[in-house]
């Protein structure tokens, strides 16, 4: 039967390929050549923004997986979101290719250490990674904190310690990150908007 | 930007220069192509090449990278000098009236109050001449021989088309076209919009070609209307959302600033940022600055915070100098910094002279690195052959590597260039044992706290008494800290007494503990608390204002209010009040937006003014709110390192023997307050080694150095490659295709030479002046094959208010390799 591609996809997507409608003589004229459903039928869409330049795409995110326990969610497509009102479903080059980026081979997986005049990289755990770090910052702020300057004032300020933030992480990562590393008197501390 | 991508379409000229959006933002671009299908607008595109926007424009001219405050100020005169200017905007939106002080001058390109020893200005000189009331005094009919406007005319007439060509290389016909274009917007019913990036920020003088744009900006009119604006095309998606919440040496969130070393008390520290109205019944809005001053401890330290101990006041750092990235890096090379943390972020790539920056790094004790991607910085201490020429077993130090979620595996907001915070969904988990951001900060910082609480050492208070009230405490969530930065109340509040029945029981307004609508709801007095003021009406009692997806746009010129949230109050266009003349009418009903309606302001955006502040008052509230004068500073006596005006400097690497607008004043031969680092100045080179301008830049299928780790953009975009004009590579006996050699006084690069017309040689200040072009995204790690960090010949200098490195405008030679 006769179909337009929108009505071609809600039927695959109950899945009437190979049933009884088939059967009958009803099924789409392309259904025949068709041996599994259109992908993005039986997908989870999650909105989301492109992490590359300040306009701010907006982008739909496609993933496989139906969320039962033990099933990983896996991303296999994205595009742009049409109801955007900036990109109204355009993506450039660098966001068309996204899906290359969250699948990329240089992706890292797991805590790493590389010890000092190594030539090579260590895998450790978050515990281990978690507690050399912080007993290296706190170490270094206890011995080279600035209570109070040449001059008697008070300074608070801890300057053998300092910090590069990224401005692709979340306005909620960026405030975590503030909030905390101030608390501990960190000056030495910027991030891509200085350059 | 004080606009929003939207908005561009309604524009009739667009100009385009210190930046390329059609190459760096091509989905913001698309307003443009909007605006000439449907407003017959006109771009205009000034640029050292003929880059991809100028391939879309109606007019381009040429310029020499690094002289656009001579161009620009050029542009000032030819305004001033033939009167196109939009008066009415002028006389009462500007401080063109105003009258500067007897103490202020300017010679031979050095303003008054420069202290040589130091490098830098005092503002003292610069201040206005003060009535009895400290009001400043002003002159409406703009006569006096003192006031703003007559001091710019004198300033900017020296900038002849003659002078301007002589320094820029633009020819002067092109010149005069350009302001042509510009000029024909001075009338209230046509608008401009200027759209920049980095081709202005990254130079010694940055800061001042952006304000040099801008007072031309306002001299047209264009400020606060539908079409116009200053347009920064910000690099990173959340680079807006990193600045607004002040991740940056000496600032605060909502651009609050940390006190300096000499601000001991509470009163102190407020008394130059709560700045009081320099004209009567001005908003000045910053006086309400202990507002948020006092919510901001509230939201860290919650009950350790109170009147007696100044609301924690000493639990902040407080600065005696500027810690930026360029002061960090020196500090490493000399051995004084111990552990750094690199997030999201690759200092090897990013940053100017990439010999320096590895011998800082190798020299840490430390150094952690959380990405998602793998980079140059954390594999710094690997011999890559020639491309990073180490050796590892001299390096000493210690490299975490910390794999950390991308954007398609977290929730949270990003603000985008037109302030828009926009928020996004988890789509699936991260690979491997990778976690978020908030989750890696966490972990280490509960680790640190613990250890304070238990063994104690230096100062614990600040850390150990940290608001903590997240439910997952090594996991805080995104949605508690988008709360938390939005802000609360933390007792109930009422709304005033009615006066039509003030006996009536005060109306409840928020109970103790609901989210604040905006902050206006602010106070100094402890009962209220937020992360970041400017955000506060981001997550109310009616939830997350950042995830509303309405894009309807009833009055049809992009305005789409109820999509997202925009900050402040979801204001969309900035100073939108002055959208009206003074009598609280549209300049242009063709492009209304915000105006009096006899006893409200409204339109098409939130309004940018109180909203009661009727126009026939006497001594109306003006309409640039922030500011002390309730007016724009066309002139401006506080603000700016190198003086109230802006003036053309050359860039410290320039193919010229000294500054063509001050020739026997070698004070003023470079920006006069920049900061320069022992050693930096020894690595400059000379043009006598290295004749020729360099300047660096974006491609559309690459984002810097991230997507050599993507496979399809470095399948599109594969190879390295340098962009000289016809003219260079015949004197080099270069051909199109060959490998070339660019070397600077840092260091040297291997690529191919692309030769195209699009490159030209300029005649500038008598030499004939040659351009290479860099484009920026290769390296030694990634998914294709590797190419040299262009940033290896970088200048380690920066601009004298924000210290951005001087990337756009250097010196280098080229050779056949």
């Amino acid at each position: 039967m006769e179909m337009n591609r929108r009505q071609f996809f809600r039927v695959s997507a109950a899945g009437l390929a190979g049933s009884s409608l088939a059967a009958l003589g009803y099924s789409p004229t392309e259904a025949l050549a068709e041996t599994r459903n259109f992908k993005l039928a039986r997908a989870t869409e999650t909105r989301n923004t492109c992490p590359y330049c300040s306009v701010g795409c907006g982008v739909i995110m496609y993933s496989l997986g139906d969320k039962a326990k033990n099933v990983t969610t896996n991303i296999v497509h994205i595009e742009g979101d049409p109801d955007h009102p900036v990109n109204r479903g355009t993506l450039c080059p660098k966001g068309a290719g996204l899906l290359d980026f969250v699948h990329s081979s240089n992706r890292l997986k797991y805590p790493e250490v590389r010890e000092p005049g190594s030539k090579e990289w260590k895998r450790i755990s978050w515990d281990e990674a978690f507690d050399r770090v912080a007993k290296l910052m706190k170490a270094d702020r206890d011995a080279n904190f600035i209570a109070t300057n040449s001059n008697g004032q008070t300074v608070n300020r801890w300057l053998s310690t300092g910090m590069l933030c990224a401005s692709a992480s979340s306005n909620e990562s960026g405030y975590i990150t503030h909030k905390t590393m101030r608390s501990m008197g960190m000056l030495v501390f910027d991030n891509q908007a200085r350059v | 930007m004080t606009n929003h991508w939207v908005d561009i379409k309604n524009a009739d000229i667009v100009l385009i220069m210190g930046g390329n959006a059609a190459e760096a933002h091509p989905c913001g671009f698309k307003w443009v192509i909007e605006a000439k299908q449907h407003n017959k607008a006109r771009l205009v595109v000034v640029d050292p090449r003929f880059t991809r926007s100028a391939a879309m424009a109606d007019y381009y001219a040429p310029i020499r990278a690094g002289s656009d405050i001579a161009f620009l100020g050029g542009v000032i005169n030819y305004l001033l000098g033939n009167d196109k200017i939009q008066h009415e905007y002028v006389k009462n939106y500007t401080n063109a009236p105003f009258i500067v002080g007897e103490a202020y001058s300017f010679a031979d390109g050095v303003f008054s109050g420069y202290d040589d020893a130091k490098r830098s200005y005092s503002a003292a000189s610069w201040g206005y001449e003060l009535d009895e009331k400290g009001f400043a005094k002003v002159d409406p009919a703009m006569q006096h021989p003192r006031c703003v406007l007559q001091v710019m005319k004198k300033h900017f007439e020296r900038y002849t088309p003659d002078m301007v060509s002589r320094i820029t290389g633009t020819p002067k016909d092109r010149f005069l076209k350009v302001c042509e274009y510009i000029a024909s917007t001075a009338v209230p019913n046509r608008a401009m919009t200027i759209m920049y990036a980095l081709g202005w920020t990254q130079h010694s003088v940055g800061s001042e070609m952006i304000r040099t744009a801008a007072i031309m900006q306002l001299l047209l009119g264009n400020i606060g209307i539908a079409g116009g604006g200053m347009n920064a095309l910000r690099g990173h998606s959340n680079i807006q959302g990193l600045t607004d919440l002040g991740l940056l040496s000496t600032s605060l969130p909502g651009y609050l600033s940390l006190a300096r070393d000499g601000e001991q008390d509470l009163e102190t520290y407020y008394k130059p940022r709560a700045l009081k109205p320099l004209r009567p019944n001005q908003m000045s809005y910053w006086q309400n600055y202990p507002k948020f001053f006092v919510s901001l401890q509230k939201a860290w330290w919650g009950d350790a915070a109170t009147a007696e101990n100044s609301w924690a006041y000493n639990y902040l750092p407080k600065w005696d100098r500027s810690y930026d990235v360029l002061a960090a890096f020196e500090l490493m090379s000399q051995g004084k910094l111990n552990g750094y943390i690199c997030q999201g972020f690759n200092p090897v790539g990013s940053f100017p002279n990439k010999k320096k920056i590895i011998t800082g790094l190798s020299k840490l004790k430390f150094l952690v690195v959380i990405d998602p991607l793998n980079t140059e910085t954390s594999e710094f201490w690997k011999n890559f052959g020639e491309y990073n020429d180490v050796k590892s077993e001299e390096i000493q130090t210690t490299v975490f590597r910390l794999p950390s979620t991308c954007f398609a595996e977290e929730d949270g907001s990003l603000t985008n260039s037109g302030r828009w915070l926009q928020w996004h969904w988890k789509g699936a988990p991260p690979p491997g044992e990778a976690l978020g951001d908030a989750e890696i900060i966490a972990g280490i910082f509960t680790r640190i706290r613990a250890a304070y609480a238990k063994d104690g050492g230096a100062f614990p208070d600040p850390i150990v008494k940290l608001t903590w009230a997240y439910k997952v405490p090594t996991n805080p969530s995104a949605d508690e800290l988008a709360m938390e930065a939005n802000g609360r109340v933390l007792v109930d509040v009422f709304a005033p007494p009615d006066p039509k029945d003030p006996k009536a029981p005060p109306k409840p307004l928020l109970k103790g503990g609901e989210q604040i609508a905006g902050f206006g709801q602010l106070r100094d007095d402890g009962t209220t608390t937020s992360g970041c003021w400017i955000y506060s009406g981001m997550w109310t009692q009616a939830g997350n204002q950042m995830a509303r997806r309405d894009n309807s746009d009833p009055w049809g010129i992009g305005q789409t209010l109820n999509w997202a949230w925009s900050w402040p109050a979801n204001r969309r266009i900035l100073y939108n009040a002055a959208s009206s003349a003074p009598n609280g009418k549209p300049w242009d009903p063709r492009r209304k937006l915000v105006q009096w309606g006899g006893k409200a302001w409204g339109g098409a955006d939130v309004p940018d003014i109180r909203p009661d502040a009727n126009p026939d008052d006497p001594d109306r509230v003006q309409p640039f709110i922030m500011t002390a004068e309730g007016v724009a500073r066309l002139f401006a006596p506080t603000g700016m390192a190198e003086g109230p005006l802006p003036e053309h400097y050359e860039p410290f690497e320039t193919p010229l023997e000294n500054n063509p607008m001050h020739p026997n004043n070698p004070k003023a031969k470079s920006n006069p307050a920049a900061r320069v680092f022992k050693g930096d100045m020894e690595a400059f080179g000379s043009p006598k080694d290295f004749p020729y301008v360099a300047t660096s830049y974006r491609l559309t299928e690459h984002f810097h150095y991230w997507t050599k780790n993507v496979l399809t953009s470095a399948i599109i975009q594969p190879e390295q490659f340098v962009e000289i004009s016809e003219s260079l590579a015949g004197a080099k006996g270069i051909k199109d295709g060959d490998m070339v050699k660019v070397s600077s006084n840092r260091g040297y690069i291997k690529a191919v030479a692309v030769v195209t017309k699009r490159m030209t040689q300029l005649d500038v200040d008598g030499k004939k002046v040659e351009t290479v072009g860099l484009p920026n995204h290769w390296g030694f790690v990634g998914v294709a094959k590797p190419g040299y960090l262009v940033n290896t010949l970088t200048p380690f200098v920066g601009d004298a208010n924000t210290q951005t490195p001087e990337y756009k405008s250097f010196i280098v030679n080229i050779e056949r390799a």
